[in-house]
């Protein structure tokens, strides 16, 4: 089946400024979706907005899966509903580890026990298989598994804990914030190829990005050109080449 | 990864047996109960006259005026001695049935079998029970209940008794000194190493009581043991007071670790006096968790007496509503080369408040010491508190003394991380919360960090107090 995340006529406020206006888009579970823009367009906002984080203040429009709102929803709501994001700045968990993070995670998404007072049933062994087979993809290492999750990791390596974590957990919607920050091109390679691996056409991704990098080695179905918090044009991936060739200001005047 | 769950819960500390005591004494402290607690021990003179005298200290020094609120003890209003049973079993058919039952609810037996090496278990007053393992007993060491060990071991108990803790160190060493009932006493001859902790377990039931253990640890050179204790009581709608004194010798290349996982119910004053001397090389190691009690007053410390000897405190403290933890620890580094690290980590929530206190002192001529002291404090809500009282007297100018304080809140990117995985609000903020323990619990032998972390968990969601 395939699902719909539809955005409609968006607005978000941060501390009372309007930071996106009128955001309409419309990503099925089986398309690859670019968003890009210059720094400060409101790209990571619409990220973390969608997801409901508590410092974006939605003001009109709604946002909805298979045409269900999902703005009533708390954050971990909207992640059982099927979405997931991957952080610009995946934040430290100090004491928490990567296996202790992806085994509650899978608990609250696919093992959550009807009956409340019964244990969730896991099956942990294939969770830490699944683990290390995804890890090794990544090119990080065993250890991870029991490190804490993103304390003393490099910007390459949290990026990678997040692609595994979405491994994991299989969403219906993916939205990856500047994946390919602090990645080398080496590393970009072997995050993208990750990722197609994992999304199969069943996983809809919605790539935010700076720069061209990452959507030539992910070709996007759709590319949408966010700027000063409004997305200004919508075209196929070779758009994403032609923003690469001339430049967000040259962009700007076009328009 | 293998996990034992010992099988009970939280609702199950808080029971009551209706007990018939052997010997209950009137409530209040006067001479003549302090004598009369010695003759009703048959104790040799010297310690009845050591009781006295610690009694007299008691009546005169002030009430501290620092730490915790002490402005509600009455001292007329606690029983000091009670006895359930003169009988001490050394295997749990021989504890009264109902006593057994309680420690059973504890999953005491049930830990014994599985991984210790000694058990005691007290209950009031007297210890009721008290058991190690014959091979160790074999080696030449003695796990026993601190009254027995006076009658049995009589000459290494007066070289020992009273010498880390001095009855005039402070009231609460004066009452327990006085009154003393209880505890443990362990001696481990030179290069023994004791592989499986050894575990005492403190129970008060009744009432008004007054728990006053004294416990004892001799490590001869080269000798290691890990020493755990464990604390519950029912709640009542009135005070309890749990006054413990502890004293620890580590002699020359000794390793000894303490750990304490106290959950006293919310209406326990907990004023307790901590202390060892460690010789050349030696390391004294106190991992220390406070979760429960109305009020602590707990900062175990090290003498460092011999070159190269070390102390570690890791203590960790909880404070919900109506509880504050002042705890923390004191290291006297009083010969060269010596080194301490002090961890505290403490969450406070409901109002609850916490303190670290602490003290690091550098003797003149104790060249080359090392220490570290680091305190986290995490506050979960706006109307709980905490604060960090660091003393450091320095008077060698080589020394190494670093100090770091933090204090945190939990922030919406960590709680908007977790709750992105799908994770609900309340079980991120237990995950913080035990994130930020990890470094404690995981000094734990396995079955204790599995409860530790439930202990944790139900302090959480409140179904405490």
């Amino acid at each position: 089946m395939v699902d719909v995340l539809t955005i409609e006529h968006l607005y978000v406020e941060v501390e009372g400024k309007e930071i996106l206006k009128d955001i309409n888009l419309e990503v099925k579970s089986n398309e690859i979706h670019a968003i890009m823009g210059p720094n400060g367009a409101g790209k990571s906002s619409l990220a973390q907005a969608i997801m409901g984080h508590p410092r974006y203040k939605i003001t009109k429009g709604d946002v909805k899966i298979n045409g269900e709102s999902i703005l009533g929803l708390s954050t971990d709501k909207r992640a059982q509903k099927g979405l997931f994001i991957s952080l610009q700045y995946p934040i430290g968990l100090q004491g928490i580890t990567l296996f202790t993070l992806v085994r509650a995670s899978l608990t609250a998404l696919k093992y959550k026990p009807t009956d409340p007072s019964q244990k969730p049933n896991l099956p942990l062994p294939q969770i830490r298989k699944d683990l290390e087979f995804y890890l090794k993809k990544l090119g990080l290492d065993d250890s991870f598994i029991n490190r804490y999750v993103n304390e003393g990791f490099s910007g390459g390596e949290k990026k990678k804990s997040e692609i595994v974590q979405m491994a994991m957990i299989k969403p219906k919607f993916a939205i990856l914030d500047e994946t390919d920050s602090g990645l080398d091109i080496d590393g970009i390679k072997i995050v993208a190829s990750a990722i197609m691996d994992i999304s199969r056409r069943e996983t809809g991704l919605i790539l935010i990005t700076h720069y061209n990098r990452l959507l030539q080695f992910i070709r996007p179905d759709y590319v949408h050109i966010l700027m000063d918090g409004r997305i200004v044009e919508t075209g196929p991936a070779e758009l994403a080449d032609l923003l690469e060739q001339k430049g967000y200001d040259w962009f700007k005047k076009g328009l | 990864m293998t996990k034992v769950e010992l099988s009970f819960d939280y609702s199950k500390y808080n029971f009551r047996d209706y007990v018939e005591y052997e010997v209950k004494f009137p409530k209040g402290l006067t001479e003549e109960i302090v004598r009369e607690i010695s003759r009703i021990k048959d104790e040799p003179s010297w310690m009845e006259e050591f009781r006295v005298k610690a009694y007299r200290i008691f009546a005169e020094k002030p009430m501290p005026t620092w730490g915790v609120d002490l402005s509600s003890i009455n001292f007329d209003e606690f029983c000091y001695y009670a006895r359930p049973t003169s009988k001490k079993g050394r295997s749990w058919e021989e504890v009264p049935d109902y006593i057994k039952r309680t420690f059973e609810a504890l999953g005491i037996p049930e830990a014994e079998r599985k991984f210790l090496a000694g058990v005691g278990a007290q209950y009031e007053s007297e210890v009721v029970y008290h058991n190690i393992k014959k091979e160790l007993e074999k080696l030449g060491v003695v796990f026993l209940d601190t009254d027995t060990a006076l009658k049995e071991y009589p000459e290494i108990f007066k070289k020992y008794f009273g010498t880390v803790v001095p009855p005039n160190d402070n009231k609460f060493a004066a009452l327990n000194s006085a009154v003393w009932s209880g505890g443990s006493f362990i001696y481990v001859p030179e290069g023994v190493k004791v592989d499986l902790p050894l575990q005492a377990y403190f129970r008060i039931n009744a009432q008004n009581m007054g728990q006053f253990e004294r416990t004892l640890i001799i490590a001869e050179p080269y000798s290691e043991v890990h020493y755990i204790e464990g604390c519950t009581a029912p709640i009542y709608a009135s005070n309890s007071l749990h006054s413990a004194v502890v004293e620890i010798i580590a002699k020359k290349g000794a390793k000894v670790r303490y750990t304490t996982i106290q959950n006293w119910s919310v209406d326990v004053y907990n004023l307790v006096t901590k202390r060892a001397h460690a010789y050349e090389a030696a390391t004294v190691e106190w991992v220390d968790a406070n979760i429960g009690s109305k009020a602590t007053m707990k900062y175990p410390s090290v003498y460092l007496l011999g070159k190269y000897a070390r102390g570690e405190v890791l203590s960790v403290a909880f404070a919900g509503r109506g509880q504050h933890q002042d705890t923390g620890s004191k290291m006297f580094h009083l010969a060269p080369y010596t080194s301490s690290r002090i961890t505290a980590k403490s969450v406070s929530k409901d109002g609850g408040r916490t303190s670290y206190r602490g003290l690091v002192h550098v003797a003149k001529g104790a060249r080359g010491v090392k220490s570290s002291v680091r305190c986290d404090a995490l506050l979960l809500d706006e109307k709980s508190k905490t604060d960090t009282y660091p003393y450091n007297e320095i008077l060698e100018d080589d020394a190494t003394v670093t100090h770091e304080a933090t204090v945190g809140k939990i922030s919406d990117d960590q709680l908007f991380y977790l709750m992105s995985r799908g994770i609900s609000e309340t079980e991120a903020l237990n995950m913080i919360v035990l994130g930020f323990f990890e470094p404690f619990i995981k000094e734990l032998p396995m079955e204790y960090a599995v409860e530790m972390n439930r202990l944790l968990r139900l302090e959480m969601t409140g179904a405490v107090g």
